[in-house]
Order: C-alpha cells, then sequence, then structure tokens
C-alpha cells in the first residue's frame, strides 16, 4: 500500500512539474494522444474489436470544435461537448453496420467507412480541405481561466486525462465491463446466457469514438489547428501502433505506447520522412511477431509471480 | 445529341469504357486478395505494396537491366511472388493458429516498410515507364479515342482472372485448394504437402498483385504510394463481393470500375467515395456480401 | 497490480527525454528551413533548397552582428500540422528568428498564422497561393518567388493572345488549384477569351482519364492544367496519351524545371510556362548554377535561387536593422532594392509580395537543346508590376 502511494506521488509530482522541463505543447499533445489511445484499447482490448478507421472520431470531432470555436466564436466547453457530440454520433452510425459482423470483416468496414469520412473532410468547405482549420483560437475555460498559455492549456488536458484514465478504469471493472469480458472470451456462450451481444458491443464502440473525439478535440485546442492528417489512414495505423506496443488489454500500455510513438516521431521528423514509415512497420511486425503483449504487458507478466500489495 | 443526365452520350459511353479499364484492374487486384483470403483466411493489407513493388520491378527491370515490358509481365510477377512466399515463410506461418486480427496487422507494417524503403530509395514522385512499342496508339470509336494500350488491359486482365477462376473452381489442383483450407489435417493425411499449396497459393495471389502493377506502370506514374490508396478501396470491393467469393471479385470489380466512371461524369466529387457507400449500402442488406456464403 | 503503476514511469521519463527545453541561445542567429524533403515536391527544393541556404549563409560570412548563424530543417511532409507545429516549437524553444519554406501553399498558410503569433519573420517560398499575400497576408510573411496572379498573367495571357480563347480547366481540387484556375480564368476573360468549362480533381489522382475526356468533350482550343507536381506530370502524361496534345494546347500553370526534367523534352515540348528565374539567362545564373550544380548534381530550380536570395536579403536587413526583431526587420526589408542574382528591380510590396520581373518560356523541343537542362526559351519578360499587378492586395488586411 505505501509502495502505491509513493508511486502515484512520484508521478504526480512529475506530472505537474513537466512545464518546467519539457516543452508543454508536446507533453500536453503526448497526453491527448495517450487519450485517443486508451479510447482504442476499450476497443480492441477489453472487447476484441479491431477498429482500423479510429481516426475517423478523432479528426472529425477535432474538426467540429475547431470549427464551432474560431468560426462561430463559440466558448471552448462548448466547443469540445459539440465535438464529443459529433463523434459520439459518427460512432453510432458506423458501429450499427460495423457491429454485425466480427473479427476481419469489423476491421475492414470500420476501415472503409473511416476513408469515406475522411473523404468527406476533403471535399467539406467548412473543414478546409487540405489546408485544414488553422489558428484555432484556445479561448478559456468557463471564461474565467484563459488557456493562452502553454502551461495552462497542458494543466487542463491533464486533469481531463487523469479522469478519462480513471472512468476507463471504472467501465472495464464494472458489470457492463465483465459482460465485455465475456463476450470477448466466449461470444456464442454469452448469446446463449441471452445477452444482446451486438448492443453491448455498440455501446462500447460508442464510448469508445466519443473518448476519441475528446481527445480529437482537445488536441485541436493544443495545436491550434485541424488538419486532415487527422482523419487519415496513418493516424488510425499510429493508434493501433500505440496500444499494440505499449499492450493492450492493460491500462498503462496505451499510455506508455502513445509516449513512445509520439517521442520517435519527435526525434525521427528532424531526419527524413521515409524513413519513419520503415521504422513504424518494423514495430509493427515485431509487435505481432514476438512481443504480443506490448511492453506493459511484458511487465506485468514478469511480475506475476509476485503477489499484489 | 441525346443526353442522360443532362451529359451527352458519347461523354457517358466515353466514361463507362474507362471505367471498364479501372474495373479490370480492381477486378485483377480482388482477385488476389480474394484467392489468399477466401482459401487462407489472411487479409493481406500488403496486397497494394506487392502491386507498387511489381510495377517498380518492371520500371528498374527497364531502367537497369533492359528488359522489357513483355519479359517484365512474366517477371516482375515472378520475383515478387517469391518475396511474398518467403514473407510467408517467415512470418505469417506463424500467425496462423493465431487470431487473423495478427496476419493483418502482420502485412499492414510489412506494406509500411515496403513504402519507406521504396520511397527513401526512389523519392515519392513517379517515374515514368513507357507504354510498349507494340501497343501505343489508339482506336477511334466514334465517342472517344482509345488508347490501344488501356484495351489491352482489359482483355489481358479479364483473360487472366478467366483462367485464375477456372483454375480454382473447375480443375484438379483447385479443389485440392479448397479442399485443403476446409480440412487441412484430412488433406494432409492424404499425402499432399498441404504447407507447400498454402506458400504457393499465397505466392499466387501476390504474383496477381505484381501483374496488375506491371500492367498499371505506364498508365500511372511508378511511386511508392501507389498501392496504398488504392488498396482499401480494392478491400471494399471485396467486401461488397463477398470475402471469400473468386466470382465475387470479379463481378465486383468491373462493376464497380464502370460505376465510378459513371460518377466522374455525373457528380466528380463523389467518385473517391462511391465504392464506400455502395459497400456501406450492401453490408446493411447483405451482410455477407453479394456473393458471399456464410 | 501495482507493477502497472510502474509502468508510468517510462512513459514520462520518454517525455523528458524527448522535449528538452533547449533555451534560446542569445548568442545565435538561428534561421530555419520547413519543407517538402521526401514527398511530391521533394525535387523542387528539398536537400537543394538547404544546400542554397547554406550557400548563403557562407557567401555571406557565417555571422551576422557577431552571432554565429545557425540553421534547423525539418520535413513537412506536406502536412499543414507538422509545419505549424514545429515552426511553433523552433519559435519556442529554439530562438527562431526567420523561416524560409512550405512548398505548399496549406502549409505555408498554417505557417503564417503561427508567424504572426511568434513574430518571426516568414518567407513563403515554395508556395504559389496568392491569398498568402491576400486574404492571409500577415505582417511577418514575405512571399517571395512567385504568386498564382504571375503566373496566370504570364501563362495565360500569352495563350489566349496566341489564338487560344476557348479553356477548359483541370484543376487540383485544393486551395492552390482554385486560386490558380481563378487568376487564370480572370486573365482568359480580361483577353477576349472564355472558359467553357472546369473540372476538379482529387489531389493525388494518377490517372486523368475520364477528366481530360470530358475536357475533350467540350470543344475548348486550350487545356488549362491548374495543377502542380506529379499531378501536372500525370495529367499530362494523359493528355498525350490520348491524342488531346493534337487537338489542344496544354497550358502547364505551374511547372518547375524539375518536372519538364522529369517529364522529358519529348513529352514537355512546345509548353508554355512562366517563372522567376532560370539558370541560364545570363551570366550570374550561370555562375550560381554551376556552384549549385557541383554539390546538387542538377540545374537549380527558381525556388531554389529564390532561397539563396531571400537569405541573403534577410541577414543583409539584420545587419541594417542592427538587430533580428522582427518588427524592425520588417520594414527594413520592405525599404529594400532587391538587384541580385535571382531578381531584377525587386522591391517588397506593402502586402508582402516580392514584385519583380518574370519570365514566359517556352519548353524547347528535343532537337532544339544543345546541352544538358537546356529546356527553355524566353517567349516574353514582363516587368513587376505586370506580373504581379501595380496595387497590392486590397483583399490584404494590412492595406487599407
Amino acid at each position: 500500500m505505501r509502495v502505491r502511494v509513493v508511486v502515484y506521488g512520484l508521478l504526480g509530482i512529475a506530472a505537474l512539474a513537466a512545464p518546467i522541463l519539457v516543452y508543454p505543447v508536446f507533453m500536453a499533445q503526448l497526453l491527448c494522444f495517450a487519450m485517443f489511445a486508451c479510447a482504442f484499447n476499450l476497443l480492441l482490448g477489453y472487447t476484441k474489436m479491431l477498429s482500423f478507421g479510429h481516426a475517423a472520431y478523432f479528426g472529425s470531432s477535432a474538426y467540429i470544435t475547431g470549427w464551432l470555436v474560431s468560426v462561430h466564436g463559440w466558448g471552448t466547453l462548448a466547443g469540445i461537448l459539440a465535438g464529443v457530440a459529433a463523434a459520439m454520433l459518427l460512432g453510432i452510425v458506423i458501429g450499427a453496420i460495423a457491429v454485425r459482423r466480427q473479427g476481419i470483416y469489423f476491421a475492414m468496414i470500420t476501415l472503409a467507412l473511416a476513408q469515406l469520412v475522411f473523404f468527406i473532410c476533403l471535399q467539406a468547405d467548412f473543414t478546409g480541405g487540405e489546408n485544414g482549420l488553422q489558428g484555432i483560437p484556445r479561448g478559456s475555460i468557463a471564461g474565467i481561466i484563459p488557456l493562452d498559455r502553454d502551461a495552462t492549456m497542458y494543466y487542463f488536458v491533464l486533469a481531463i486525462f487523469v479522469a478519462i484514465y480513471l472512468l476507463v478504469r471504472r467501465i472495464v471493472r464494472s458489470p457492463f465491463g465483465h459482460v465485455l469480458e465475456a463476450i470477448r472470451e466466449n461470444e456464442p456462450r454469452a448469446i446463449s446466457l441471452g445477452y444482446k451481444v451486438d448492443r453491448y458491443k455498440l455501446v462500447a464502440f460508442v464510448l469508445s469514438a466519443s473518448i476519441a473525439g475528446l481527445a480529437g478535440s482537445l488536441k485541436a485546442l493544443t495545436l491550434s489547428f485541424a488538419t486532415l492528417s487527422d482523419v487519415s489512414q496513418g493516424t488510425s495505423g499510429e493508434v493501433i501502433l500505440m496500444t499494440l506496443l505499449g499492450g493492450s488489454g492493460t491500462f498503462p500500455g496505451p499510455v506508455v505506447g502513445a509516449g513512445i510513438v509520439l517521442t520517435l516521431q519527435q526525434y525521427l521528423s528532424e531526419r527524413v520522412g521515409a524513413w519513419v514509415s520503415v521504422i513504424i512497420g518494423a514495430i509493427f511486425v515485431v509487435c505481432v511477431m514476438v512481443f504480443r503483449r506490448g511492453i506493459v504487458g511484458e511487465i506485468q507478466r514478469r511480475f506475476a509471480g509476485r503477489p499484489p500489495g | 445529341m441525346t443526353t442522360v443526365f443532362g451529359v451527352p452520350l458519347p461523354a457517358i459511353l466515353g466514361q463507362l469504357m474507362l471505367g471498364l479499364v479501372n474495373g479490370s484492374f480492381y477486378a485483377l487486384l480482388s482477385l488476389g486478395l480474394a484467392v489468399i483470403f477466401g482459401l487462407l483466411g489472411i487479409v493481406n493489407f500488403a496486397h497494394g505494396a506487392f502491386y507498387m513493388l511489381g510495377a517498380f520491378a518492371a520500371y528498374i527491370g527497364l531502367q537497369t537491366f533492359g528488359v522489357n515490358y513483355w519479359f517484365a509481365l512474366l517477371l516482375a510477377p515472378l520475383l515478387v511472388a517469391l518475396l511474398g512466399v518467403v514473407i510467408e515463410r517467415l512470418f505469417l506461418r506463424h500467425l496462423y493458429r493465431l487470431d487473423p486480427l495478427y496476419g493483418l496487422l502482420l502485412t499492414f507494417g510489412i506494406a509500411l516498410i515496403a513504402e519507406g524503403i521504396m520511397r527513401d530509395q526512389f523519392g515519392a514522385s513517379g517515374k515514368s515507364y513507357p507504354v510498349p512499342e507494340l501497343l501505343r496508339g489508339v482506336f477511334n470509336l466514334g465517342f472517344m479515342v482509345l488508347p490501344i494500350y488501356r484495351a489491352w488491359v482489359v482483355v489481358a486482365s479479364v483473360t487472366v482472372c478467366g483462367v485464375t477462376w477456372f483454375l480454382i473452381e473447375r480443375t484438379r489442383l483447385g479443389a485440392t485448394l479448397r479442399a485443403a483450407t476446409e480440412n487441412a489435417q484430412l488433406v494432409q493425411a492424404f499425402g499432399i504437402n498441404v504447407p507447400l499449396i498454402v506458400m504457393g497459393t499465397y505466392g499466387a495471389g501476390v504474383a496477381l498483385a505484381a501483374l496488375a502493377g506491371v500492367l498499371a506502370a505506364p498508365v500511372v506514374q511508378v511511386s511508392p504510394s501507389m498501392g496504398t490508396s488504392l488498396v482499401i478501396v480494392v478491400f471494399a470491393v471485396v467486401v461488397i463481393g463477398g470475402m471469400g467469393s473468386i466470382i465475387g471479385a470479379i463481378v465486383s470489380g468491373l462493376t464497380l470500375g464502370v460505376i465510378e466512371g459513371f460518377t466522374k461524369v455525373i457528380y466528380p466529387e463523389a467518385s473517391n467515395i462511391v465504392v464506400f457507400v455502395i459497400m456501406a449500402v450492401v453490408l446493411i442488406w447483405r451482410p455477407a456480401g453479394l456473393f458471399g456464403r456464410e | 497490480m501495482k507493477i502497472q503503476r510502474f509502468a508510468f514511469l517510462p512513459c514520462v521519463l520518454w517525455g523528458f527525454i524527448a522535449g528538452p527545453a533547449a533555451f534560446a541561445a542569445g548568442d545565435q542567429v538561428v534561421l530555419g528551413d520547413i519543407d517538402d524533403l521526401s514527398g511530391v515536391y521533394a525535387d523542387v527544393q528539398g536537400q537543394g533548397g538547404i544546400e542554397a541556404i547554406n550557400m548563403a549563409i557562407a557567401d555571406f560570412g557565417g555571422t551576422v552582428l557577431g552571432k554565429k548563424i545557425v540553421l534547423l530543417t525539418v520535413d513537412h511532409q506536406n502536412k499543414p500540422d507538422i509545419g505549424a507545429s514545429k515552426f511553433r516549437e523552433w519559435a519556442d524553444q529554439n530562438g527562431l528568428n526567420m523561416l524560409i519554406g512550405g512548398s505548399n501553399t496549406g502549409v505555408s498558410i498554417a505557417m503564417s498564422k503561427v508567424a504572426v503569433a511568434k513574430k518571426v519573420v516568414f518567407f513563403a517560398i515554395g508556395a504559389g497561393g496568392a491569398s498568402l499575400t491576400g486574404a492571409d497576408c500577415t505582417a511577418y510573411t514575405v512571399h517571395y518567388a512567385y504568386d498564382t496572379t504571375a503566373l496566370a498573367n504570364g501563362t495565360a495571357s500569352v495563350i489566349v493572345k496566341n489564338g487560344g480563347k476557348s479553356w477548359f480547366f483541370l484543376t487540383a481540387d485544393y486551395a492552390f488549384g482554385t486560386q490558380l484556375q481563378d487568376s487564370a480564368t480572370k486573365v482568359v476573360l480580361a483577353n477576349g477569351g472564355k472558359v467553357l468549362g472546369a473540372v476538379r480533381v482529387p489531389l493525388g489522382t494518377t490517372d486523368f482519364s475520364s477528366f481530360l475526356l470530358q475536357a475533350q468533350s467540350s470543344g475548348a482550343q486550350v487545356l488549362g492544367l491548374a495543377n502542380a507536381g506529379t499531378d501536372f506530370s500525370n495529367s499530362l502524361k494523359g493528355a498525350a496519351e490520348f491524342g488531346l496534345t493534337k487537338t489542344m494546347t496544354p497550358a502547364a500553370l505551374l511547372a518547375f524545371l524539375t518536372d519538364i526534367n522529369s517529364l522529358t523534352l519529348q513529352t514537355a515540348q512546345g509548353l508554355y510556362l512562366t517563372t522567376g528565374w532560370y539558370w541560364d539567362l545570363n551570366e550570374e545564373t550561370r555562375a550560381f548554377g554551376k556552384r549549385f550544380f557541383a554539390k546538387i548534381k542538377r540545374e537549380p530550380t527558381m525556388t531554389q535561387a529564390a532561397y539563396y536570395s531571400a537569405t541573403m536579403q534577410y541577414l543583409k536587413a539584420v545587419k541594417t536593422a542592427g538587430t533580428t526583431d522582427a518588427d524592425k526587420v520588417m520594414p527594413e526589408l520592405k525599404k529594400a532594392k532587391i538587384n541580385d542574382m535571382f531578381a531584377k528591380n525587386g522591391y517588397i510590396r506593402a502586402d508582402g509580395l516580392m514584385v519583380h520581373t518574370m519570365y514566359v518560356m517556352q519548353v524547347k523541343k528535343p532537337a532544339e537543346s544543345k546541352y544538358p537542362w537546356d529546356y527553355y526559351q524566353v517567349i516574353k519578360v514582363m516587368s513587376g508590376e505586370e506580373a504581379f499587378g501595380s496595387q497590392p492586395d486590397p483583399t490584404c488586411p494590412l492595406i487599407k
């Protein structure tokens, strides 16, 4: 118990002190992607659904929030909520179509429908097409605390991140989460037990899409832009990588994965872009072949023998 | 002049003709995917990369070794198939007993690596590949001028598709293949080397993709990203046709090419998404795809 | 269970490693180049552009105001988010004083917004969109080598005056393409021509056949190619393949030396195009070309030469102003008369546009080309005012 407090304490101090030593915008961005990965993990790790087009929710929410805040002058919180609502709606529509099928088919469908969303974003006027939405103002929290200072924005994102992280844990450990686990372990049996499996899957899907949307909205505000990258296949692939690398089916896994991938990109961005693809592809291959549990998964397995607490 | 939806008839016919050309590419590519998925249960995300590598093999063959188009049509698929077989042996083989999602993720990673390496070596802009001497020139069809090469593409694709379908559905070899996927152990018990068949089938599917790449080289510029945008459309086509169905892939490929061509005239902005919209509609109405059996 | 908490630590540690704050070194002048280093436009500026900037730094002496000149570079991969993020990061963390770049209008518009927020001098060189000195203009943006207005005033007017009265546009469906089509349309109409139709083509299309077919059935005399890079080369190839080049005149509204090189003279011959600079214009340009060729093995494009020139002009302005403060350097830049290897009679207008002589070229036939890279023949020399307009852009908020 004491060890737990110490570790939490250390992490807490590190998180709070971060803006002094590290570029706060980068940290905030990292947290947004960590949130995105946690949302994705809810589907992959805990319901075994591989959504190959998760960027659709991340990006569309980023666009909606960005557009409402910069063009229509909406307040920051209202903008974020609207973005999440949009992601939720999209999740319901796509989820309803996709959830009927399992495994590969599900992945293919989510991929194709996300591509549809991509092209719609490309054509739509309000998204700014190839240019994206630029210069999105951060506004303030409820009109009281301005978010222009990078450090303030970071703390805001940190707070939301912690809340979401705890929320995801809560969901997974709730009765709802246990049904998801049952479905994951043995779907036919769950059906035979009378559970409306499709409905549970849809709810999980929509939850995941909504949280992904929240991450997208925050990212749009942190970096002040929303572009086609946010709805692209590349971003969808990245979030899969983060979760896989960190360890799907664990709580800290996606966060660790997000941290590593973003840091890699940061370092590699100053070199030529082509090698980033190769390295990311290689990590995928390595993870799939020999490292399926991901970093956190492997750590957990190592220490599995030790008694808890 | 007769018009359809306000567009003159010659223009429509022209677009349908071009749509047929595109459709033959789709058909050939979806065929490869359907073969691999239908017979092996692998979702080959690297299909677009193999298509691209086939085109590059033809390009490098011409630039560095002076290998002409006709040889390339044979050699490129063989070389790329060899690569595919190596990948199957080294990586995919170990994933069969696992969730098929891993196969998907692996081939996704391989596609990224292939594209990254080619982009590093050749840059991102396209390389020119000339139309072979024999096929230069145009047919004047009245309503449009059709380059001979494009007509060749249609003929070649349809022929290859037809031959493949025949091989799989109507010959002993095909029957063995299909049996091996249904019940590998039983077929193995008959003394047939199932792992070899699996390897060969993957290679064949990859060869089809590479062949499509060589056919495409003179039409579109040879570039490292030529496969990535195409592969998602092809997946949608395969889903529409029914993921295990060979005939479904061929028919959907051709049909969707034509529909896409039609859309380009009537409502060009939607030409990118029409395939996905149709996919969504088909899935709601017939979840297994048009020819799927599930 | 508690082990899971430990797992957080690597993440946090990574964060610390990844984002060390390199505090602004007050004893350096930091220049930046954010460009497409690996994508569709990598040949137009790319590594050659970086080399051009380094040549300028070396020629200037390596230091200014007693401080060492340093260059940061990064590949924006044609993504506005990467461009804008890196710019912001360099400004916050590395004390960036000046940025060159963006061979992509979308990326440049994004970066211009960061330029205002961080007060950093921004030379938009590779991008063409006229809105950079129009609706998107800023007090810190200098649009250096060319823009869509000049391209239209050059190429389009020459073609219309030569008899190409009816036009059909093949337009890349993004800001740059539409701005180029608009500029060209204005010129066509002003010269008594008409536009019979236009089609928006998704960016990155490789097979233009159906769009070309539409162009053909319109019966127009001129095929206006409002696109760039691979879109341009693919559409031209397609036009040749479908025999369109026999019945229609292609108008290459934006083409660089490297595009012509990859298309080969066989395909590109006869094309009209507008450029701000060409390596074979005179002794000065040839000398620069020679130095550049020694390092890069190709002759420089207009924008690569512009990178050199812009860097020199900036460093001169800094020296004259006695500071790197953007608010003091910008006025110096706007006062300067630019007469160097790159531009003759050049000056920076109130809206940020560098007005200078532009040239309309025609691509030579293979038989006419006497030596490597001998691609162009000068058809017309336009004064800055003729090319860019005589008044600053009224849509620019800075112009009241």
